[in-house]
């Protein structure tokens, strides 16, 4: 059953590192973390790596491997053939700290610039009521673990360092459609979506969908709802009117990032 | 390279509340403690988001009524007390059953989403050792949701802060992937007053020292030191190990939860949580031979409570008023012993556990929205679809009900301004937990912890105990050990991995789910030679986010609470909740009388091989004839002593065996 695995893991620094060279035994039923903590334990005490359940529900253990996002827990061996070299590499869109640990920071700080949910006025705990069929869709993305797999394989910002600053990564996006779509939240969502957290880069190439680890429907469910809901206020002449004489929530804002066609 | 250049000062920051662990219990209390008013830090060894609890499933416990209107905080309390084999600190028991709802509905105004009733109301699953539903969720990831919901609520504290000071981090803070080693006390009294805490950044492995009147363990539990568990590498037991350090005392750690229903096959996931709510939602036991055994192991305490045959049991999902639940949900410590003896009695499945079925109660469809996460576990991870087969299941190391001896309504330890919540903190689950009821206790607890730290701090004033110079540089001394042994060229040198690997055998085999007195004399051997093994562990590379090194920190805490274990196990003559000796296999009700309460006897040796346990036996408070009352007179003559029954209940009990000497 078992045998001796060719593993090739990125090994180095914010400075400096390459691939390195692994022969590693290989037993029944393993999956791609394991292989690496059998590294660390044999062979290279001090690889570094992330990770915590060992059961795809903490989204610690992302990597690329053979150049695909994946989360290395979920990766069974057996899918890999025996013979083959399996490259092991840390996120490319964000920065490397450590051979497998990257600098995930971008999501924070974009986590943070989403207005947080804003309880309904008047309802005190307890007495919020909801039904089943509305809590759904949102409760889809929150079945998010936010492994940043998505943001990690979204082209905007995977080679595009300066399209940071104007665009949250469809994790983010999504979590912008969740609020929206709370059947008890108290804030205009849309407007924010285009204008703060650049919904307008997302050209639906639906690469977030693929990665999920989650298989939660991002682009179909999350991005082009938003993206729709934000052309109808936009071609709708009253909410247009509404907006120009300070009707519509959240028309103070009025910073607007270049979109893309 | 890293060892030749001078160690940097270590950076310092000043806070008036110190949280340490991110889970549901440390971001409920730094809430509580940011919202009265005070500058909180949040400390945890992971990212933020990260924590143990994102590994609940089933639910939260809390009388809310929402699907039976016959629950209240009183039937609560009684489950709890009969989960614990009433060892449970019953005034930790009652402040939960009364508090647990208004802390769910709490967690709406965060923005949480539970699944819902037909009325729209929160929606409540049926679990082991709960007469009623109980348990709100969602679907089978409720502690995603419980994590994420308080992740998001600090966000919006810090937005406020933004508004407020133009600083997201002015008030609150979270210091990730950053571990603390040492807990620092003004003077050298044990009970002298917490100062701050030491700690390095997993990153950089530079050192931090925080100056704070106020300290919160919320570091959860210790099953990394098992072999077989559902735990992740965080649980090192690092707030028990800290606690102990600092003087602080631990209560009843003999009682380890092996939850049930693990996975066993394959090996690599062994152990991994199999959700309780597979058998809260219909999912059955069976042996090789297709028997539902679980209606062989119903123990005469519960008799009363659950069903004698399969029909009944069936009846009870649709009418619960009229039938008795059935078996597969009797506490998790009755059906993990009954798992284990079906596989010694050679009735096990082909990979060493039984069946669990629900393919042939449910139809697909229901199983894969009411169990979404344990359909894609077992596909993804064993290749087993859940809706066709039944999965193989066996104990898997889960929560230990031990922890810090605190004050019920505080939270606060012996050591003033150290406080606990969650699972590092013992009582409240008494010699068992019920599932559901963790997730309830950490948002409790957590809260009661972060309010009376935040009036702790602001009891003091400025009259705040300092840190010196001296603890940082002991401190650093401590946590570079590792790296020191090049220095001592003698000494064969230890891997970390290795006496890890060992330290988890031992507790697995000799200190698992069935004990006897030689093998913990055996454990308590093997342990004394890991720890001189432990001190000389050579860490490879350099100080930037080194696990070598972080597990060689971790195992002096691992070693420690597992020394605690064993001499607990060893002590108590008697078999209740999470804690069987084949030895003395029976309750023995004046065993219930006391708790096991462990201390250092040199709490200033960090840990070391010269520091030793020390156990002394402390009564249990005795609970209030109003909570007494609850239970049925009959009910209450199998737990307590003739003489602890109160004389209304003696009295009214005809058959109480006059015959029987008047025991203490």
């Amino acid at each position: 059953m078992a045998y001796d695995a060719k593993f090739r893991v990125w090994r180095g620094d914010a400075y400096d590192g390459d691939l390195k060279d692994y022969s590693v035994e290989v037993n029944e039923g393993e999956v791609v973390l394991d292989i690496i903590h059998r590294l660390q334990a044999t062979q290279a005490g001090d690889l570094a790596v992330r990770w915590n359940c060992k059961a795809g529900k903490c989204g610690s253990c992302s990597a690329e491997i053979n150049g695909r996002p994946r989360l290395m827990c979920m990766t069974r061996m057996s899918t890999f053939d025996e013979a083959e070299t399996i490259t092991v590499t840390p996120l490319r869109t964000f920065p490397v700290i450590r051979d497998l640990v990257t600098d995930v920071s971008y999501n924070y700080e974009k986590a943070r610039e989403i207005p947080s949910f804003a309880p309904p006025v008047g309802v005190a705990p307890g007495d919020y009521r909801m039904a089943q069929i509305d809590v759904e869709r949102s409760q889809e993305f929150r079945k998010c673990i936010e492994c940043f797999l998505c943001n990690d394989v979204c082209h905007v910002i995977r080679d595009h360092e300066d399209n940071k600053e104007n665009f949250a990564g469809p994790r983010f996006l999504m979590r912008v459609a969740e609020l929206d779509m709370h059947p008890l939240d108290a804030v205009d969502r849309q407007k924010q979506a285009q204008d703060d957290h650049g919904l307008g880069y997302c050209n639906i190439t639906k690469c977030c969908t693929e990665v999920c680890p989650e298989h939660i429907k991002i682009t179909d469910n999350a991005l082009i709802p938003m993206k729709e809901r934000v052309a109808d206020r936009k071609f709708d002449p009253i909410v247009w009117l509404g907006s120009k004489i300070g009707l519509a929530k959240g028309s103070g804002r009025d910073k607007a990032p270049t979109t893309k066609p | 390279m890293t060892m030749s250049t001078p160690e940097p000062v270590a950076e310092r920051h000043s806070y008036d509340v110190v949280v340490i662990g991110a889970g549901g219990a440390g971001l409920r209390a730094a809430i509580a403690a940011c919202e009265a008013g005070k500058r909180t830090a949040i400390v945890c060894k992971s990212l933020f988001g990260k924590a143990h609890t994102v590994m609940a499933e089933g639910g939260i416990a809390a009388s809310m009524g929402n699907v039976n209107s016959k629950d209240n905080w009183q039937v609560h309390f009684r489950d709890t007390m009969r989960g614990g084999k009433f060892l449970n600190n019953f005034r930790m028991a009652e402040l939960h059953a009364k508090e647990a709802p208004m802390r769910v509905w709490e967690l709406e105004t965060y923005g949480a989403l539970f699944d819902r009733t037909k009325e729209g109301k929160i929606s409540q699953r049926n679990f082991g050792g709960h007469e009623y539903p109980r348990l709100a969720h969602v679907g089978d990831r409720t502690g995603l949701e419980l994590i994420r919901t308080l992740q998001q609520k600090v966000v919006s504290l810090q937005q406020e802060d933004f508004l407020e000071h133009g600083d997201y981090e002015a008030r609150i803070k979270v210091f990730g992937e950053c571990a603390i080693t040492e807990l620092f006390k003004a003077g050298t009294e044990v009970d002298g007053p917490i100062s701050g805490a030491f700690g390095y950044w997993r990153e950089t492995g530079g050192f931090i020292v925080f100056e704070a009147p106020a300290i919160v363990l919320a570091t959860g539990g210790i099953g990394k030191s098992f072999k077989v568990t559902s735990n992740s590498w965080e649980y090192t037991g690092d707030g028990h190990a800290l606690a102990l350090r600092a003087g602080a005392t631990l209560l009843n750690m003999e009682f380890v939860q092996f939850h049930p229903t693990g996975m066993v096959w394959p090996p690599s996931v062994k152990g991994i949580l199999v959700t309780e709510s597979v058998r809260g939602d219909g999912g059955v036991l069976r042996n090789s031979e297709g028997k539902r055994f679980m209606f062989s192991y119903i123990p005469d305490v519960f008799r009363t409570q659950y069903a004698e045959t399969e029909e009944e049991g069936d009846r009870w999902y649709t009418d619960p008023d009229n039938n008795k639940r059935p078996p597969e949900l009797l506490p998790r410590d009755e059906v993990a012993r009954a798992i284990n003896s079906e596989v010694k009695a050679g009735r096990g499945s082909p990979a060493g556990g039984v069946f669990l079925d629900v393919s042939t109660r449910l139809k697909a469809e229901d199983i894969i929205k009411k169990l979404p996460s344990m359909h894609h576990q077992f596909k993804e991870l064993a290749d087993v679809d859940i809706t066709k087969e039944p999965m193989e299941v066996g104990p898997t190391c889960h929560y230990v009900m031990g922890g810090v001896e605190v004050d019920p309504e505080s939270a606060q330890s012996r050591v003033p301004g150290l406080y606990a919540a969650g699972e590092v903190a013992g009582g409240m689950h008494g010699s068992n937990r019920l599932g559901g009821n963790s997730l309830s206790d950490l948002l409790v607890f957590g809260k009661r912890a972060g309010d009376h730290a935040a009036g702790y701090v602001h009891s003091l004033r400025d009259a705040r105990p300092a840190v010196t110079e001296a603890q940082v540089e002991a401190a650093t001394r401590a946590a570079l050990a590792p790296f020191l042994i090049e220095d001592r060229p003698n000494l064969e040198r230890e891997n970390a991995y290795t006496i890890h690997a060992e330290l988890q055998q031992t507790m697995n085999d000799l200190v698992g789910i069935i004990r006897k007195a030689d093998e913990i004399e055996l454990a308590i051997k093997k342990l004394d030679e890991l720890r001189h093994r432990a001190d000389v562990a050579t860490v490879e590379g350099g100080r930037e986010f080194n696990p070598g090194w972080h597990l060689a920190i971790d195992l002096q805490n691992m070693l420690l609470i597992s020394e605690c274990i064993a001499h607990a196990a060893l002590t108590r003559e008697e078999s209740r909740g999470g804690h069987t000796r084949d030895d003395f296999p029976g309750m023995n009700p004046e065993w219930r009388k006391l708790n096991l309460v462990l201390a250092l006897d040199s709490p200033t040796a960090a840990g070391k091989a010269d520091a030793r346990v020390t156990l002394i036996k402390q009564p249990v408070p005795t609970m209030r004839t109003d909570l007494l009352d609850l239970f049925d007179p009959n009910e209450l003559k199998k737990y307590l002593t003739d003489a602890e029954l109160p004389a209304s209940i003696a009295a009214a009990v005809p058959d109480s065996p006059a015959d029987q000497p008047q025991k203490g």
